[in-house]
């Protein structure tokens, strides 16, 4: 007992204040960063704003519905947010019920964690035609986040083609060629499920700028999608030749995955096609130029510049070649928005140094940027929580050096939200809209049917 | 190849005398209907038969001495002593947010880990040949005094130019 109160006494030169911590965003940045805060400091509080009336960000709304075991952290996050020093409050948006500004005045520290939410255009000509859709629009639509709840897509065409070749990519092709019936038992929002039910995409295109060597996606992915039943892999002939050369010399992780490509290349393709068949492409050394259009701006084509690799380099030649579909995907990255007029954004990502967001103000309180909008849209959760952790860790450290005077904390946000916005929806809000989402998924056999709508998320969390 | 299928059943044998739940896969069962997992670990060992001995050491290179036994999971094993390794997805395989090293002696006496745990591997930063999920690790007898090193954290991508990749 003494120990503690020693520690306390040690650990904070202002013993008798209880630091406020205001983290923008509740997804798995900002509960791990709040996980660490409440490891360390006995003595804190710590409010979680999210824009949503829900919690979890990417983890709910990012992880493919085909994936439930990546969503189990949840369990911890949710653990973390019943701590009684951690309040979740959601439906505040940053930059319109309250300013970071506001935020500084009565927090000690404000750390965003609100991530990445717009996806990085190709700049290329028609990239507003009807069915080129940006697979960041696609992932929220088929797993209920709800501003793509409307997402128009028209899936009655035989080919589609998804432009880049990351993760995000794979889950696309995936949710595209999975048959029906192993999707009805997930959590994939209803609207998506009758779409894809009726879906006539017959094979998917996978096109990637550099070659195989290069490619972003890894081999969990890769494996996943080349064991899907009823869906045959066709590699480029040209595309594999001599990379098994190079395969010997390869760091463990690219060697394994480019393995597993050179083996469903080299295996005779059994599968007779019925009729059931699907297909999926993968081409490299391909750069979309343009989308080609009909008189009604339908996609009908994607033009591709034929690339080559100089050394690690891929250059454009003079070559080029027409892709026939119907339906495009853009799936090159994400990129973060200027959420608050304060902030200073640089390549998709907030300035930062170490986690830290330079600024002029230093009479108010630091603000600290940690996840994908600190550190730019790369990397799986793992790294996200090890960004998280440092990131908290440092917060940790300068709340040493914070003044003594008491903050007003969300008492104080309150007042300035409520004149904008009534509909803080908290915890207990949550536990009745993940309470009400089970009850419907059982209904239909699925781990829960989503909410789609924040009006509806709302009305059930006020019940 | 007959010598690592000889050691194989031995430690199934080992195990099955000490009737307790002997492979994550059984253990996994439970895995999505219950908030708290590992309560196995919680249990301490009934007799001096079951002990093995295990070491942890963090990320500051502090050696933690835990009394485990046969049949805990090196991941919830950690959870109950609050050595910091994390757990994100409950030992489902689907992270890698319980990596640690395993000395090359210790190394080969684990069961190989299968191509779903070596495919989570490869994308965990600061691979070594001797990595593996912690949660893969079950103790037997076999493995008394064995040495779990955590990695060096997800150390700083901006301090050293770590670029993950992207997801």
């Amino acid at each position: 007992m003494s120990y503690k109160l020693l520690r306390r006494v040690f650990s904070s030169s202002s013993y008798n204040k209880r630091p406020q911590i205001c983290i923008v965003g509740a997804g798995p940045a900002g509960f791990y960063a709040a996980m660490h805060l409440i490891k360390k400091l006995e003595n804190v509080n710590i409010d979680i704003l999210e824009k949503l009336p829900v919690p979890f960000g990417l983890i709910r709304y990012g992880v493919a519905p085909d994936h439930p075991e990546v969503k189990n952290v949840i369990n911890q996050f949710t653990k973390v947010a019943q701590t009684p020093s951690v309040n979740f409050y959601g439906n505040i948006t940053l930059g319109k019920d309250v300013n970071l500004q506001q935020l500084r005045e009565h927090y000690d520290a404000v750390l965003l964690t609100y991530g990445a939410e717009e996806d990085k255009t190709l700049g290329i000509e028609n990239e507003d035609a009807t069915n080129v859709i940006a697979a960041r629009n696609f992932v929220g639509w088929y797993n209920g986040l709800p501003c793509d709840k409307d997402l128009k897509i028209d899936l009655s065409c035989k080919t589609a083609a998804i432009l880049g070749q990351g993760n995000v990519a794979l889950d696309v092709a995936r949710i595209l060629l999975t048959p029906i019936d192993d999707l009805k038992k997930t959590d994939i929002t209803e609207h998506a499920l009758s779409a894809l039910s009726e879906s006539k995409i017959k094979e998917v295109y996978l096109v990637g700028r550099r070659g195989p060597l290069q490619v972003a996606f890894t081999i969990k992915e890769l494996r996943e999608q080349l064991k899907l039943k009823n869906c045959r892999t066709i590699w480029k002939e040209n595309d594999l030749a001599d990379v098994d050369k190079v395969v010997p010399d390869l760091p463990r992780p690219r060697k394994r995955l480019t393995e597993l490509m050179l083996k469903s290349f080299n295996e005779k393709q059994t599968m007779s096609d019925d009729g059931n068949i699907k297909y999926f492409k993968p081409v490299f050394f391909r750069s979309p130029n343009k989308f080609l259009i009909d008189d009604k701006k339908q996609l009908t084509g994607i033009e591709l510049i034929c690339n080559k690799l100089v050394g690690e380099k891929c250059v454009p030649t003079e070559e080029k070649e027409i892709l026939n579909c119907e339906l495009a995907f853009r799936s090159i990255g994400y990129k973060s928005v200027q959420a608050d007029k304060d902030l200073i954004l640089n390549d998709g990502y907030v300035r930062n140094d170490k986690g830290i967001v330079e600024d002029a103000s230093s009479n108010l309180a630091k603000v600290y940027a940690a996840g994908w909008l600190g550190t730019g849209p790369v990397g799986v959760i793992l790294h996200t929580m090890g960004n998280a952790f440092q990131v908290a860790k440092l917060m940790h450290e300068n709340l040493n050096n914070i003044d003594d005077k008491n903050k007003g904390g969300f008492e104080e946000i309150k007042k300035i939200i409520n004149k904008s916005n009534s509909n803080v929806i908290d915890w207990n809000g949550w536990e009745k809209i993940d309470n009400y989402e089970k009850e419907q998924g059982k209904i239909v056999g699925k781990p829960r049917e989503k909410i789609c709508s924040v009006e509806k998320m709302i009305e059930i969390a006020k019940k | 190849m007959f010598k690592s299928v000889l050691k194989r059943s031995l430690i199934l044998r080992n195990l099955k005398s000490f009737k307790v739940p002997v492979s994550s896969h059984i253990r996994r069962i439970h895995v999505t209907s219950n908030l708290w997992h590992g309560e196995y670990e919680w249990q301490d060992p009934k007799s001096e038969d079951e002990v093995v001995n295990i070491t942890y050491i963090d990320k500051d290179g502090n050696r933690i001495k835990v009394r485990g036994k046969v049949g805990d999971n090196v991941m919830y094993l950690a959870h109950r002593y609050e050595i910091p390794m994390e757990g994100a997805c409950e030992a489902s395989l689907a992270c890698t947010t319980c990596h640690v090293y395993v000395p090359p002696e210790y190394f080969d006496k684990l069961p190989p880990s299968e191509e779903k745990e070596d495919d989570l591997l490869d994308m965990a930063p600061f691979l070594k040949e001797n990595s593996r999920l912690g949660c893969q690790i079950v103790l037997t007898k076999e493995l008394e005094g064995i040495e779990v090193t955590l990695p060096k954290a997800t150390r700083n991508f901006y301090v050293d130019g770590h670029k993950p990749k992207p997801h």
